[in-house]
């Protein structure tokens, strides 16, 4: 698996030099998205505010892990150890929202 | 140590390359470890910033007012504009990585120069956002008294919250920028040596992958500081 995994893109010393063409095309995608983020946050958009902001960052973000980070032609494992942090994030946010945000559903707070 | 790599390096049975460290079985074994290592370091990170944007996801939902009232006190101008900054430091970093695995001396240094030039003008901006802040009183202690811009109203108290965590997340995305910039300015002095060749740039992808790193962490930083509540008020 190892060896199959060295001949990948991150062991090739050369697999980055068709990479400029993806690069612009990220910077421009990543200013693109900016915009549209700041023009986004002044409409009127109900409860979908945070949700449209949070899916342009992560948009963003996954554009600047993939191409300028490389992760595309990474060897399964680095995405495997970067899938991990994003799950135990997930564990962190979520249960302690589990606790704080279900505390008044309890009638002892309501008095 | 480093002798002992010396003579195995230059004596080896297989003339093995002088950045091979002995214990790797060739290069692109040990910068696919060094990639592993990295991104472990990097997932450090992700929970060491998940801490305070889980503290401020809470105390988000629970004083939802008080948050869009102090998030609209911030400069929207200078945020976006920074977010921008921001973003072409990583496409030049990008750039000063695809130099080094040409071994194009002379353009990795210029790459990583203009890195550098846009890294501390991110951090110039923060200081006059800083500067306004404590001019207008919205630094949290004894002196926070924080108006509205438009009612010339006090903001509620909770808006100390917002900005206590606006200074610990700024502030400590602000410090991987600081030490960002001294690993850029390493990177220089390894460069001029003529240290990145095609065969061996690790150094230069792994700083990288860190400099992208803190750009992601502000991608999420400027949404959920800078653009809060800004169509209610």
């Amino acid at each position: 698996m190892s060896g199959e995994n060295r001949r990948g893109a991150h062991g090739d010393p050369h697999a980055h030099s068709s990479g400029i063409g993806a690069y612009l095309g990220v910077f421009a995608a990543l200013m693109i998205l900016t915009a549209l983020t700041v023009w986004a946050a002044f409409q009127h958009l109900g409860v979908w505010n945070t949700p449209v902001a949070l899916g342009v960052a992560v948009t963003k973000a996954l554009l600047v892990a993939w191409i300028f980070m490389h992760l595309r032609g990474s060897p399964k494992l680095t995405i495997f150890v970067v899938s991990a942090s994003i799950l135990w994030l997930a564990f962190l946010i979520l249960i302690t929202a589990s606790d704080y945000l279900t505390r008044s559903w309890l009638p002892i707070y309501a008095s | 140590m480093a002798e002992a790599h010396a003579v195995h390096g230059h004596a080896g049975p297989h003339d093995a390359p002088p950045e091979l460290r002995h214990h790797f079985v060739d290069l692109p074994a040990q910068r696919e470890a060094s990639a592993l290592g990295m991104w472990v370091f990097l997932v450090t990170e992700v929970l060491f910033f998940g801490g305070m944007f889980t503290a401020y996801a809470i105390y988000r939902a629970i004083y939802r007012t008080a948050f869009e009232e102090a998030s609209n006190l911030l400069d929207i101008k200078l945020g976006a504009f920074n977010t921008a900054v921001l973003i072409m430091s990583s496409l030049t970093m990008a750039l000063a990585v695809w130099a080094s695995s040409q071994g194009k001396k002379n353009l990795i240094i210029l790459f990583l120069i203009l890195t550098i030039l846009l890294g501390g003008a991110f951090l110039g901006v923060k200081v006059i956002e800083y500067k306004q802040k404590f001019d207008h009183h919205e630094v949290p202690g004894p002196h926070f008294a924080p108006l509205n811009e438009k009612t010339h109203q006090p903001l509620p108290p909770q808006s100390e919250l917002f900005f206590s965590l606006y200074f610990c997340m700024t502030g400590l995305h602000a410090l991987h920028m600081i030490i960002g910039i001294g690993l850029l300015t390493w990177l220089i002095l390894k460069a001029r040596r003529g240290v990145f060749t095609p065969r061996y740039n690790t150094p230069v992808d792994m700083v990288g992958l860190y400099w992208h790193f803190v750009d992601i962490v502000w991608i999420f930083l400027f949404p959920l500081l800078y653009l809060l509540g800004r169509h209610t008020l």
